[in-house]
């Protein structure tokens, strides 16, 4: 199957930072990306304090307030329960964050370590590794997802473990072609003659080497596993009401169109807007990394 | 012949990808906690029920018999029956995928056709307003969930504006069974029905467009980038200096070895877009595979489920070879090397 060409990476130096953040600062793209990454993460995080009606994350009922419009009152309107729907966007957006935050915690490091293993060793090591992620490559996330959650019970945790096993073939290919590529290069050769040990040779020579397009990667992958996890909620299987989730309130919301059109769009919107942030971010990242195209 | 070897090496690859697959659904069927007749008889069977169950199933044998006996059935083509329909799940299948594979071929055109052009207009007029308007809707396009898109194409065309069909195929007036391939657009031509084929083409239009939105978007950005690549060789520079026409120099000179990137990438990206299939199919009531799926799934029928899923994968490594197959054939390089 497809082999990624990933050109060599300039190491990234502390001594640079600054360059580095001026250059961040005048690239549009980057800057835009962080601010709403920022923006989303903050809003998740102080979810209980910024939402005008914390309360309504619960199963409240409230039918004299149901299918209302937009207002002041309202930022979002609300929905058939008479729940406001800004507060339940804001923590729906915890659960797509956390959700990112726990498939690409445990991929990117396994993937990481992969990676560097099959690139750096070669032979069988990289012939089995390799194998594995073509073998997984041949498996949508999605349809994974819904195997296990008809094996197990749908819910959040069985969605983020199966994606989460798919997801690391994704970096292991990655890391694989800037390995295979530092492998033969002198400082890693320098590091082998003065008899350092693979882990010193896996983690401190070769490693630090990868980082910029990790980042950049991660990045891009944060927006992408929270579409799967958003299309995994829309089909009933993400977290079970009440708590909110965006994908969802868009599925429940349908059932609505479209003459209370604010109950799905608004938070399919909110999904697009944490998504798009993240991949402004991403790609504000290879513009300053000069990474090439990762995925 | 070193073709031959190439394509030789190239199938050998894409079954023992299918034999690992088959391990993995294997171990996702019967490994997983929970005991897979208790799950279809449901809580109130009794505990002999079960066992009866589970020796007509043959999970009462050891694993590696039990995987045997898995793969064989593979091997016949038995997906065992569905709960759901209370049908093979072989006819089931066959039944909706040809929907599944027209809706997939009709969003693999558009993909290309839209993508490629916007790419290599993005690379011809790089860092000008062309290049960060095709950025802008290819960034879009990526970052958008097809079940939102499809949700919003609904509402536009069909409630808003009157000019489309929002769900099915067909309309419910119009009888027409696809006896030949299965796909309506190919049958209603084959059985010179242009009417049909009109409404066809109507039907399809907002489910493959929803569908093919974020591979549009990948692939002009990888078009870009490698139009971009390629356009900084020296033999693009030569023909430069020896006054070939421009036109000439993007068109036969650069746009075939830029073309293979993107002919990739898209063999890739098509895992992801068989995974959104699932929930464009839903949103726009299309008779396909992926829905079946989705219905089996919330009803917990798992014989239906793993054949979707196996039919996937092997769908998957199918498109797969026949894309590196293309790609041998674009670029000689490949066939020659055996990989990029």
């Amino acid at each position: 199957m497809a082999e990624f060409e990933t050109v060599p990476i300039e190491p990234m130096r502390l001594s640079n930072s600054y360059q580095n953040w001026y250059r961040f600062s005048r690239n549009p793209t980057a800057v835009i990306g962080a601010v709403i990454v920022i923006i989303s993460i903050l809003a998740a995080i102080l979810a209980p304090y910024i939402t005008p009606y914390p309360e309504h994350v619960g199963a409240v009922v409230n039918f004299r307030a149901r299918h209302l419009p937009p207002s002041g009152e309202y930022w979002f309107g609300t929905d058939n329960v008479g729940r406001d729907i800004f507060t339940r966007v804001i923590f729906g957006a915890r659960i797509s964050l956390l959700l990112a935050l726990v498939v690409l915690g445990t991929a990117v490091p396994v993937g990481t370590v992969l990676g560097l293993l099959a690139g750096y060793f070669g032979g069988w090591t990289e012939t089995i590794i390799m194998r594995l992620t073509d073998i997984a490559l041949a498996i949508p996330p999605l349809v994974m997802a819904l195997a296990v959650a008809a094996v197990l019970s749908p819910d959040l945790i069985n969605s983020m473990l199966a994606i989460a096993a798919l997801w690391w073939t994704w970096h292991t290919r990655l890391i694989y072609s800037i390995t295979r590529q530092l492998r033969g290069q002198e400082f890693v050769e320098a590091a082998e003659t003065l008899g350092a040990s693979k882990f010193h040779i896996l983690f401190r020579e070769i490693l630090p080497n990868c980082v910029s397009a990790i980042a950049v990667k991660t990045s891009l992958d944060c927006g992408f596993v929270i579409l799967v996890g958003a299309s995994l909620s829309f089909l009933g299987l993400g977290i079970q009401p009440p708590t909110p989730d965006l994908g969802t309130m868009v599925s429940q919301g349908s059932a609505f169109l479209p003459d209370f059109w604010w109950e799905s769009i608004l938070p399919g919107f909110a999904i697009l807007f944490i998504a798009l942030g993240f991949n402004l971010l991403g790609d504000g990242l290879r513009d300053l990394f000069d990474v090439q195209e990762v995925r | 012949m070193e073709f031959l070897l190439f394509l030789g090496r190239r199938v050998l690859w894409s079954i023992l990808v299918l034999v690992g697959l088959s391990i993995v659904i294997f171990a996702i069927a019967r490994g997983m906690p929970g005991d897979p007749a208790r799950l279809a008889l449901g809580p109130r069977a009794t505990q002999e029920q079960v066992a009866d169950l589970n020796s007509k199933l043959g999970l009462d044998r050891p694993l590696y018999e039990q995987y045997g006996l898995f793969v064989a059935g593979l091997a016949r083509g038995d997906l065992g029956r569905s709960l759901l329909t209370e049908r093979p799940v072989n006819d089931d299948i066959r039944d909706t995928f040809a929907a599944t594979f027209e809706l997939v071929l009709a969003t693999i055109t558009i993909a290309f056709v839209i993508g490629v052009p916007l790419g290599v207009a993005a690379a011809r007029w790089k860092d000008r307003w062309p290049d960060n308007a095709v950025r802008l809707v290819a960034i879009i396009s990526a970052v958008t969930p097809s079940f939102f898109l499809a949700l919003l194409l609904q509402i536009l065309a069909g409630y808003v504006l009157h000019i489309l069909p929002t769900t099915g195929r067909l309309p419910p007036n119009m009888a027409f069974s696809p006896d030949i391939t299965g796909l309506i657009t190919m049958d209603s031509i084959l059985h010179w029905r242009w009417d049909v084929f009109g409404e066809a083409l109507r039907y399809l239009l907002l489910p493959s467009i929803a569908l093919a939105a974020a591979t549009m978007g990948q692939i002009a950005r990888i078009t870009r980038a490698s139009m971009i690549d390629v356009a900084s060789q020296d033999y693009i520079e030569a023909a430069r200096a020896f006054g070939v026409p421009e036109r000439l120099r993007v068109f036969k000179y650069m746009l075939r070895p830029a073309f293979v990137p993107p002919l990739t990438i898209s063999g890739l990206e098509f895992a992801s877009l068989i995974g959104n299939a699932f929930v464009v199919e839903l949103v726009f009531a299309w008779p396909g595979m992926a829905a079946y799926g989705v219905r089996t799934i919330l009803q917990k029928d798992l014989n239906a489920v793993m054949g979707v899923v196996i039919v996937s994968g092997v769908f998957f490594v199918i498109v797969n070879l026949l894309i590196d197959l293309l790609v041998g054939f674009v670029d000689p390089r490949v066939r020659i090397r055996g990989r990029r």
